[in-house]
């Protein structure tokens, strides 16, 4: 069994054009990598679990750079970097979940160069999965966590299909919350496609966490400001405070009427392939108070479905009490 | 106190700069004319035998320069760990090795190369290799028991039922090999007032040392020159030749700095001999850098612990009797012995009347094992914290009492053989960090605030910490500077320097003065003891101590000699050597290191005693002429165990509904004599902390059964803590009280200072629980959400390597 630690041959493209960097996608198809901050690519490559043959390093790109205000809210470009989320003044005045969310990636290291395009972009972080094993997201036909004795203690409660793996972004949760719209583009034009969208199942594409197709990039993020200045809720829950994926994460907004929430959404992380809405709670929340007894009367309708693995049934216990916290005054 | 001129002060170590400025060389940072890079390819499963290795595709491949496979290196008796091997016994057991003009090109070919392996059974948890019809680790067996006696294999089988009622946390009743006693420990349990009684599990994981081993050598008439990653200095050096198969005096050691080694780096580990033997076939110096992933496969963990304890005290809260069952992981090489340490420590630090050990050391397909940090009695000191309080809480005492009231001192007699100590103060460090922590009041304090929850825990740590018998060697030259050869090895923790202060404190010389050689055999450094178990302060501050010593008595017969009078009448100060009857009568240590070249005999090392050993014989001869030489080994009186100890206190803050805790506060008293080096101490004690953290709450090995796939191979997984995961403030002091078989009253504390904090923190998270024990190491997240919500744990009950 090889081991590697040394990066390999490989062409590095550095466009300073939007345009350009398209062209080479379309170019390069599946033999093309998008670079963003590289916090997913690097291990990758050296571990040559992938093999792209060219690099298309977006970080020279003015254009997809940036955090800019909209007629309706917020546009942020896809290579603008976790930090300069975290100390946005536009971001932490209407959006602070996300700012919440954005703080709580990776450690501070990786989010001075972590990107937002490339935090909801990252693959699966299932440990068979990462070894570069032959397993159903890896284009083989077996799984190796959802089996008899698969250690699984990180993987999903829901909507699995085939891979257990789980969306380990953490402004996923919140970009989903704030109904965001992320932007791909390719040489053929341009889509717009809702964060809830975005974010794809093994049932919907087993090798893909996403719906960008092998010839688009993701050039933005918008926020609309339906959900600005609204209630916010965020926490992570992981084994440790830095450099750890969620085990659950919660975002949540919630416009309220006087004492009782309106309308909110409630979105946990680490518990499916995707940011997982809570429709049940959202329902119930509705005309609640924010207090301990309204989080202990929906919190149970959090995990209803759940299909815990061997070792992940401390999340349904856990993305309840979120809830529980959630909805606390 | 004593006045000391240099022990117990403060002073810049001499790789410090190096280190902040980048400058330091560490083994992969030295290149040789024409040096190739050597790549592992290692077994991906976890237990088999090679049947073919086809290299074919390298045939003719630029840059790529030779193989090596195990037919090409010695054959290393089973369990013991191979160079290379044919019969890999772990994922990442090192089957062959590519050697090519750069790193890139070796690891291509690594793609390249066909490796055919015939699987075998396979076991990555102890009881399922020792359930009846169990696979076994080894085709020889499950079992490897190493003793004075004999060792050998041997096949171990439980019953269903046996394992079952084990898991149950039953007295375990199937065959054990590893026994010893002292007193009655029926009557034992029989006076006790309350008996406490639990099964446990701690689960290993590995050492993380931040440079992943690296190799590099040479041959130059008939002697191999060999850039290691190493733990220790001159301890290497037999092991190395023997690995080498060459005479030890045809080996050149260099390795001036070392990433971490934490036990895994103490003796010439078996890949250290691979570049010697590929730089011999290619005629090319060879650097072997393993990847980080590989550090997890061979570069050691902590032997696991599945147990069970029986423990009873009397009114008082006095321990009246102690009976540990520990089946041992000991991975595939049969590497650790934890399991005796562990009782030995419950021995040492909590003194029950009456003890009894058994042990079970069980092969199993995973990591080699290795001696990390307390192997043994880290362990069960984070076992033994919460039944300690258990038995406070039945008895209705303090927990703070408990220990006092069973803490060593230096009347104890320990182990089976009811060994004398040289000092103890246990009691001493329970009540200082008592005081510092406000013990009290914190124990006192109301606990619940909402969701979140107080726990206060006390820990206490233990190793021996020191040996003797090893080689000081000082020099001092004509023009005044004085030599202070150091051959323990720079593991980063300062005491290879530090422990040389002994002779500049015997010298009364000006540390700026002295000069401190270490990092390569061709410093000329003396034989010295493992750096490693805590021993190093002990040890080389009594070896540097005598060699020291042996210079003073040299100087002052040498300016007797010249100026007359006999050797009495003179004593030193000021680098000077003085008549003390007319203190303007004297030399200078330049001027004696002068005549001392003169005179020669074994002034000037042109002889030496018979006893040092031969590494220090050949240093003294390669500097024989150059001056005053100071050179003994270490004869000085010491009868007894010489302990380290350490005792924490932890206060956390529990959060019920995510299981998360944070650590309020820390204080950490180490107990281990005379204070050396302050800012290392707190090293130790702070780095200690930080580790026994880890091992609290988050690292553990984690395998697949189902395929002995090891999740964590690389820093996030295995879940070292980070700066937000301890606390802001770690605080740390010494009892400080000197031990008599010191001639500065020093002894070690590294391993404790470890113990003493999982301990301490696994009481704690115990404490906010009301009391329930887990029973395991770690405590994880999961583990505390399930408990809180009345959930069954994911895991079988005695389950280790999970989840």
């Amino acid at each position: 069994m090889p081991s590697y630690d040394v990066m390999p041959d490989v062409q590095l493209f550095q466009p300073a054009e939007v345009d350009d960097a398209l062209n080479l996608v379309d170019q390069y198809g599946k033999d093309g990598w998008i670079l963003g901050g590289g916090q997913d690519t690097y291990g990758w490559l050296k571990d040559r679990a992938k093999h792209p043959t060219a690099l298309i390093d977006l970080n020279g790109i003015e254009a997809l750079h940036g955090i800019r205000e909209t007629v309706d809210g917020i546009e942020i470009g896809a290579t603008t970097t976790l930090r300069e989320i975290i100390a946005s003044p536009l971001i932490n005045r209407d959006f602070e979940l996300l700012v919440r969310a954005a703080s709580r990636v990776a450690s501070p290291q990786i989010r001075n160069v972590g990107t937002l395009g490339g935090n909801v972009s990252q693959d699966a972080r299932c440990w068979y999965y990462r070894r570069g094993l032959a397993c159903y997201r890896a284009g083989g036909n077996i799984c190796y966590a959802d089996s008899p004795q698969g250690m699984n203690r990180e993987h999903a409660l829901f909507d699995a299909s085939r891979c257990v793996a789980i969306s380990p972004s953490d402004t996923a949760t919140a970009l989903v919350a704030l109904e965001a719209t992320m932007i791909a583009r390719s040489v053929n034009g341009s889509r717009n496609i809702a964060a809830e969208d975005f974010f794809v199942g093994p049932a919907t594409h087993i090798t893909n966490m996403t719906s960008l197709e092998s010839d688009e990039i993701l050039t933005a993020v918008q926020i609309p400001s339906r959900w600005a200045g609204s209630r916010f809720y965020f926490e992570k829950v992981a084994d440790r405070d830095v450099w750890d994926f969620a085990l659950v994460s919660i975002a949540v907004v919630m416009k309220m009427d006087g004492d009782t929430i309106a309308k909110s959404r409630f979105v946990c992380g680490g518990v499916a392939c995707t940011p997982y809405r809570l429709l049940d709670v959202e329902k119930a929340a509705r005309g609640k108070t924010l207090s301990d007894e309204s989080g202990d009367a929906i919190a149970a309708l959090a995990s209803q479905g759940a299909k815990p693995l061997n070792y992940n049934h401390f999340k349904i216990p856990l993305m309840e009490n979120l809830v529980r916290r959630a909805m606390r005054g | 106190m004593t006045d000391y001129k240099h022990i117990g002060k403060d002073f810049v170590p001499p790789d410090i700069l190096g280190k902040v400025t980048g400058k330091a060389k560490f083994a992969e940072d030295f290149r040789a004319d024409g040096m190739l890079f050597a790549r592992l390819y290692t077994s991906p499963i976890a237990h088999g035998k090679v049947t073919h290795i086809d290299t074919s595709a390298l045939d003719g491949m630029d840059g790529v320069i030779g193989v090596l496979t195990a037919d090409d290196v010695p054959v290393v008796e089973a369990p013991n760990a191979a160079i290379l091997t044919n019969t890999p016994a772990f994922i990442g057991d090192p089957i062959l090795a590519v050697a090519a003009v750069d790193e890139l090109t070796a690891e291509e070919a690594m793609t390249r190369i066909r490796v055919t392996i015939e699987a075998l059974p396979f076991a990555v948890d102890p009881l399922d290799s020792l359930i009846e019809g169990g696979p076994d680790a080894r085709e020889e067996g499950n079992v490897f028991v190493r003793s004075r006696e004999g060792s050998g294999f041997r096949t171990v089988k439980w019953t269903a039922q046996q394992i079952s009622e084990f898991r149950a946390g039953k007295e375990p009743t199937g065959e054990f090999v590893n026994e010893w006693s002292y007193g009655d420990i029926e009557s034992g349990f029989a006076d006790a007032a309350v008996i406490v009684e639990a099964p446990f599990v701690t689960t290993g994981y590995a050492h993380m040392s931040m440079e992943a081993r690296t190799v590099m050598a040479y041959w130059q008439n008939g002697t191999c020159y060999v850039y290691a990653s190493a733990q220790s200095q001159s301890f290497w050096m037999p092991g190395l030749a023997r690995l080498l198969g060459v005479e030890m005096s045809k080996v050149v050691l260099i390795s001036e700095n070392t990433g971490g080694g934490f036990g895994s780096k103490i003796g010439a580990y078996p890949i250290a001999a691979l570049p010697g033997y590929f730089s011999k076939q290619l005629g090319r110096p060879v650097q072997l850098r393993i990847t980080r992933e590989q550090e997890y496969y061979i570069g050691s963990a902590r032997v696991g612990f599945q147990g069970w304890i029986k423990m009873g005290f009397a009114k008082n809260g006095r321990m009246t009797a102690a009976d540990v069952f520990i089946i041992e992981d000991i991975g595939p090489n049969a590497t650790g012995g934890d399991g005796s340490s562990a009782g030995g420590a419950v021995s040492l630090v909590y003194d029950p009347a009456a003890m009894r050990f058994r042990g079970l050391p069980v092969l199993t397909n995973t990591t080699p094992r290795g001696a990390q940090r307390g192997p043994g009695q880290n362990q069960i000191a984070a076992v033994m914290a919460p039944l300690m309080d258990k038995a406070a809480r039945e008895l209705r005492m303090d927990p703070l009492e408990i220990r006092k009231i069973n803490a060593v001192n230096s009347d104890t007699r320990v182990y089976a053989e009811q060994r004398p100590l040289t000092s103890a103060y246990m009691k001493e460090a329970l009540e200082k960090g008592a005081d510092m922590f406000d013990w009290d009041a914190k124990y006192n304090q109301p606990r619940r605030n909402g969701n979140k929850v107080i726990g206060v825990g006390i820990g206490q740590g233990y190793h021996s910490a020191g040996t003797k018998g090893f080689d000081g060697l000082v020099r001092i030259t004509p023009d005044g500077k004085i030599h202070l050869h150091s051959g323990i090895g720079n593991l980063g923790t300062y005491s290879y320097v530090s422990t040389t202060r002994a002779a500049a404190e015997v010298l009364k010389c000006e540390w700026e003065d002295c000069v401190i050689h270490y990092g390569s055999t061709e410093a000329n450094l003396p034989w010295s003891s493992y750096q490693a178990g805590s021993v190093s302060t002990f040890t080389h501050t009594r070896a540097n101590y005598v060699a020291a010593m042996d210079a003073v008595s040299k100087m002052k017969a040498i300016t007797a000699e010249t100026l007359g009078g006999s050797a009495d009448d003179y004593d030193i100060d000021g680098q000077r050597v003085f008549n003390i009857h007319n203190t303007r009568q004297g030399m200078t240590y330049a001027a004696v290191a002068a005549r001392a070249i003169q005179l020669g005999g074994a002034y000037s090392g042109a002889s030496y005693p018979d006893d040092i050993h031969e590494i220090t014989q050949r240093a003294v001869q390669n500097i024989a002429g150059t001056g005053l030489i100071g050179v003994a080994k270490d004869n000085l009186p010491q009868e007894g165990v010489i302990p380290g100890l350490a005792a924490a206190f932890v206060e956390i803050e529990l959060d019920l509904e995510t299981g998360k805790y944070e650590i309020l506060d820390y204080v950490g008293i180490a107990e281990c004599g005379t204070v050396m080096h302050p800012q290392g101490l707190a090293g130790q004690m702070k780095g200690g902390a930080v580790w026994g953290m880890g091992m609290a709450g988050l690292e553990r090995h984690v395998y697949d059964p189902q395929n002995g796939l090891p999740a964590n191979v690389g820093y996030h997984q295995c879940g070292i803590p980070t700066y937000l995961d301890v606390p802001l403030v770690t605080r740390t002091s010494a009892v400080d009280l000197p031990d008599p078989q010191n001639p500065f009253g020093a002894r070690g504390i590294g391993e404790p200072a470890m113990g003493c904090s999982v301990a301490a923190l696994t009481a704690a998270i115990s404490d906010a629980l009301g009391g329930h024990t887990f029973g395991r190491t770690p405590v994880s997240r999961d583990m505390i959400v399930n408990h809180i919500a009345g959930r069954p744990q994911s895991f079988k009950p005695q389950q280790t390597n999970n989840f």
